[in-house]
């Protein structure tokens, strides 16, 4: 992090265009996940999607999480994205684009759902305190650096977090398995 | 101009997490319900990035990788059933997912 950065994070000054920034990426992933939800056709919900992906993946790098940032793109938008296209281009989408895009009892969904916002609301006005910024600005050079120390330990030491890291992978390896036979024809 | 504070990332992620929950609860289309689980989990990853942020150490982003790690999978496995399903019943509409039901 440079070190004028630093000192207006830490004199508690946001940079410059940080909330024109962070009012127009939240903005466009509102929205892209609007059109998720609503969009008729899979395949543009799914370009939808991406965009979404994207801008969170913006907002990550405004949070000084270059590491999650790179992740985000990559895995998400880059991975599981083309594995749902591939996937909607198995299954044939001209029959469900005709069809109703949503179910009979959606006022009811609709209602839960907004139930669920009202709850949401309520816990940020009541906690508005609990969320107080620290001011504990992150090093950003650093941030791949730590991370790895916490997923793989140094020195020949465990990390903190090796061993669930070590499960992420068995699970990984578990859900491979699982794909793979479950789309075999005949097992 | 008021200051982006831990708050406002809050509102972003809840606001994405209803709108995954209204995908899950009214389409009709299983992938774009599987999308809107997508949803959900990133607005999830945005809370734990922010309240990362917040306190000033990075437990909180390297949960968020663990959390993509398993959308990876979930989405794989979501996928993987969708696939025989269709193979079976050649829809992919919820309402007629019922091969469970008695």
């Amino acid at each position: 992090m440079n070190p004028g950065l630093n000192a207006a994070l830490n004199s508690g000054m946001a940079p410059v265009a940080t909330p024109w920034f962070f009012y127009a990426l939240a903005g466009m992933a509102v929205v892209s996940a609007l059109l998720v939800i609503t969009l008729r056709n899979a395949v543009h919900a799914a370009l939808a999607l991406i965009v979404t992906l994207l801008s969170v993946a913006s907002l990550y790098l405004m949070l000084y999480a270059p590491f999650v940032t790179g992740v985000q793109i990559v895995v998400y938008a880059g991975g599981i994205m083309v594995l749902f296209l591939f996937v909607i281009m198995l299954v044939n989408i001209e029959r469900s684009s005709k069809e109703h895009r949503f179910n009979r009892i959606w006022p009811a969904g609709l209602a839960a759902a907004c139930a669920l916002l009202a709850l949401f609301v309520s816990a940020f006005v009541k906690g508005k305190a609990l969320f107080a910024d620290r001011g504990m600005p992150l090093p950003e050079s650093s941030n791949t650096q730590q991370i790895a120390t916490m997923l793989y330990g140094e020195a020949g030491r465990m990390g903190q977090y090796t061993f669930a890291f070590e499960i992420a992978s068995l699970l990984l390896l578990v859900a491979i398995l699982g794909a793979v036979i479950m789309t075999k024809k005949k097992i | 101009m008021v200051p982006i504070t831990t708050l406002h990332y809050l509102v972003v992620a809840a606001a994405l997490f209803v709108l995954g929950v209204i995908g899950v609860l009214i389409r009709r289309n299983v992938v774009i319900v599987l999308m809107s689980i997508e949803l959900i989990l990133n607005a999830v990853n945005l809370n734990l990035v922010a309240f990362s942020r917040m306190w000033g150490n990075l437990h909180g982003q390297v949960f968020a990788i663990f959390i993509i790690v398993d959308a990876a999978a979930e989405a794989a496995v979501g996928l993987g059933i969708l696939i025989a399903f269709f193979r079976n019943k050649e829809t992919v509409n919820v309402d007629e997912i019922d091969l469970l039901k008695w």
